[in-house]
């Protein structure tokens, strides 16, 4: 089912939550909201959810309005960060909480019940632990059975508010690629907000970043990575450095007074000036991190480092240590100009 | 290692002499401040015999005062059950203006004296009372009989449901309502199967609180009652009664039931704390 957002706009006293947002939800897709905390990405999946009401602007489930639409009647799924698992029910109660509640007319009998909730502690693979209560199982535990839970109404949309946030790292990559698993069997339109940019890029089909209640950019990871639309976008996702026209002429001198951002490794390093517009610079530190080789250097004229990531093997190639004079000259830069460029600051 | 537990040891533990002193000190107080008049209760209600005792509590005054007692709890306990969950659930889990007015006002029989909320009262619905000429034209009688003594009650045993349930809805959120509902469950379905479960044994505190406040209630009770003998007595009031009359027997024998009453509060209160610990959910005692 799709979902189409039109000019939503929502305010909690003088804090614009959500200022006119236009987004579009194909049927089938995982998207991520991403963005930082405050952005209003939690606000809008609440919205989706009904759990909020949008001061104004139209919200529709496969073309049908549902504004007006109680959560409980509008069949999606909700998966909170702290799980939100009733304390005083087993897992298996947990889960069967939504075929329960149903009116008696659509009700299962227990037999049909007890099949439906074994089949989805099967799809997340805890079917052993359906005697015991939430406080008994583990943070990834409790996700799992939070989200077969959500998955027990057979719903039509799946909406997740940072489903990892309170996860350790490791278990947390571990759920994130079954979530993407899942999610490619049972195709159901899933809308998942994180504030961990790896998290997005890594599952969702398309990522939208969000800041201050706006939409910076909408697209697959890969757009908003490689060809980040907004200062914001390039600062939020991934590494990157800020050359200003003022210090570094030559790699803006079409702008006037503009930036330009950098990512760590799009920058060439060599031991001899590669042109005219190459800057001299000394090495700071050198720390091999993994699989890649992090480099800090300073310009001579300022004391602001500039990092540079290699690859181990263009390092070994031509290795470098704390003190050496080398000159470096972006591969790939995008130059924003000021005006545009105001936003970051407070971001 | 070892320097761990010697640090351990200086920082949590006193000696054994201040030990036993503030255990001694606290257990004389005690001994004397409570132990001694509950021991006197029982003990002056017996002192002229069991025959005497059972005598005391078949009068039929006293009859009275126990049923008018049972009656005023059985309304004033389920009218502020009510109350305080509606009360804690709007505070708990909805944002309103007047918000901290009404847990202020929740809190005001906690500061008013009993005696000046029976008075209240009485201005209100006396003889002489702004509404007393209105409820005497149509024949209701308020003040000096029982409806009287349970509004009094009320007043006086508002906070304890509510001021219980308030810090236990508000720990522990509404994202378990809000999962209810998106699964599709009703308002009610969501209260009897979420929201209940969840309070259940700080619900049960505080009507155990509640419940003995309304039965010991003396001071607002007696203002507004009038102390008609076997019609507005309640168990407090006969008692004094009695013992103004100088028959202490008597007196002490219907104490001593208000005395066990106290003690299997105690049990009861104990026994759910117990449970609610065993349960995992955390009984809030603030306030």
């Amino acid at each position: 089912m799709s979902i189409t957002i039109e000019n939503l706009s929502k305010q909690f006293g003088n804090h614009k939550a959500l200022d006119n947002i236009s987004l579009e939800v194909n049927s089938g897709e995982l998207l991520a909201l991403l963005g930082p905390s405050g952005c209003g990405k939690t606000t809008l999946l609440r919205i989706i959810g009904g759990m909020e009401l949008a001061d104004s602007g139209r919200l529709l489930f496969h073309g049908e309005n549902v504004e007006q639409r109680d959560a409980r009647e509008r069949n999606v799924g909700f998966v909170f960060q702290h799980y939100a698992l009733f304390r005083h029910m087993t897992v298996f109660e947990n889960v069967a909480f939504g075929l329960r509640v149903k009116p008696k007319k659509e009700r299962h009998n227990e037999a049909e019940i007890r099949r439906r909730v074994h089949e989805l502690l099967d799809l997340v693979q805890l079917d052993w632990l359906e005697d015991r209560y939430p406080a008994q199982l583990s943070g990834g535990q409790r996700q799992r059975i939070a989200l077969a839970r959500a998955l027990a109404v057979e719903p039509k949309i799946l909406l997740l508010d940072e489903p990892f946030g309170a996860l350790d790292a490791q278990v947390r990559k571990e759920l994130r690629r079954w979530l993407r698993r899942l999610h490619d069997e049972l195709h159901i339109t899933s809308v998942f907000v994180t504030h961990d940019q790896e998290e997005a890029l890594e599952v969702a089909d398309r990522v939208v970043v969000m800041n201050k209640g706006r939409i910076e950019q909408t697209g697959t990871p890969d757009e908003v990575y490689a060809a980040p639309a907004t200062p914001f976008v390039y600062q939020f996702i991934g590494n990157v450095n800020l050359f200003h026209s003022r210090d570094h002429a030559p790699w803006s001198e079409q702008h006037g007074d503009a930036v330009a951002y950098v990512r760590p490794h799009d920058i060439d390093i060599s031991h001899t000036p590669q042109d005219g517009t190459a800057l001299p610079v000394e090495v700071k530190l050198v720390r091999a991190i993994g699989s890649v080789v992090r480099v800090e250097v300073a310009a001579d004229s300022s004391s602001e480092l500039i990092e540079i990531e290699l690859s181990r093997e263009r390092f070994d190639a031509a290795p470098l240590s704390t003190g050496d004079k080398v000159f470096i000259r972006p591969r790939q830069f995008r130059v924003f100009e000021i005006g545009e460029q105001h936003e970051l600051s407070a971001a | 290692m070892p320097q761990v537990s010697i640090a351990r040891r200086i920082s949590t533990h006193e000696s054994k002499g201040v030990t036993l002193l503030l255990i001694g000190v606290a257990l004389i107080y005690l001994l004397l401040f409570l132990g001694l008049p509950l021991f006197a209760v029982f003990y002056e209600a017996f002192s002229k015999g069991w025959g005497l005792y059972w005598a005391a509590l078949q009068e039929p005054d006293a009859w009275s005062a126990i049923e008018l007692t049972l009656i005023v709890a059985a309304i004033a306990v389920p009218a502020n059950l009510v109350f305080g969950i509606a009360a804690a659930w709007a505070i708990a889990k909805f944002e309103f203006k007047g918000k901290s007015l009404l847990i202020t006002l929740i809190d005001l029989p906690f500061a008013v004296s009993p005696v000046v909320s029976g008075l209240v009262y009485v201005l209100l619905f006396g003889a002489q009372g702004w509404f007393g000429p209105w409820l005497q034209a149509h024949d209701i009688k308020l003040i000096f009989a029982v409806p009287g003594i349970v509004l009094a009650t009320i007043f006086v045993t508002f906070p304890f449901i509510a001021r219980e349930l308030i810090p236990l809805m508000q720990a522990q959120g509404k994202e378990e309502e809000e999962a209810a509902v998106s699964l599709g469950a009703s308002g009610w379905q969501t209260f009897r199967r979420v929201t209940l479960p969840n309070i259940k044994w700080g619900l049960l505190y505080g009507v155990i609180l509640c419940n003995a406040r309304a039965m010991g209630e003396f001071g607002a009770v007696s203002v507004v009652s009038g102390h008609i003998r076997g019609m507005t007595n309640t168990m407090p009031l006969h008692v004094e009664i009695l013992y103004n009359e100088y028959n202490f027997v008597a007196a002490f024998a219907v104490a001593s039931l208000l005395a066990l009453l106290a003690l299997v509060t105690l049990l009861v209160k104990s026994l759910v704390e117990w449970q609610a610990k065993r349960s995992g959910e955390p009984l809030h005692h603030g306030a």
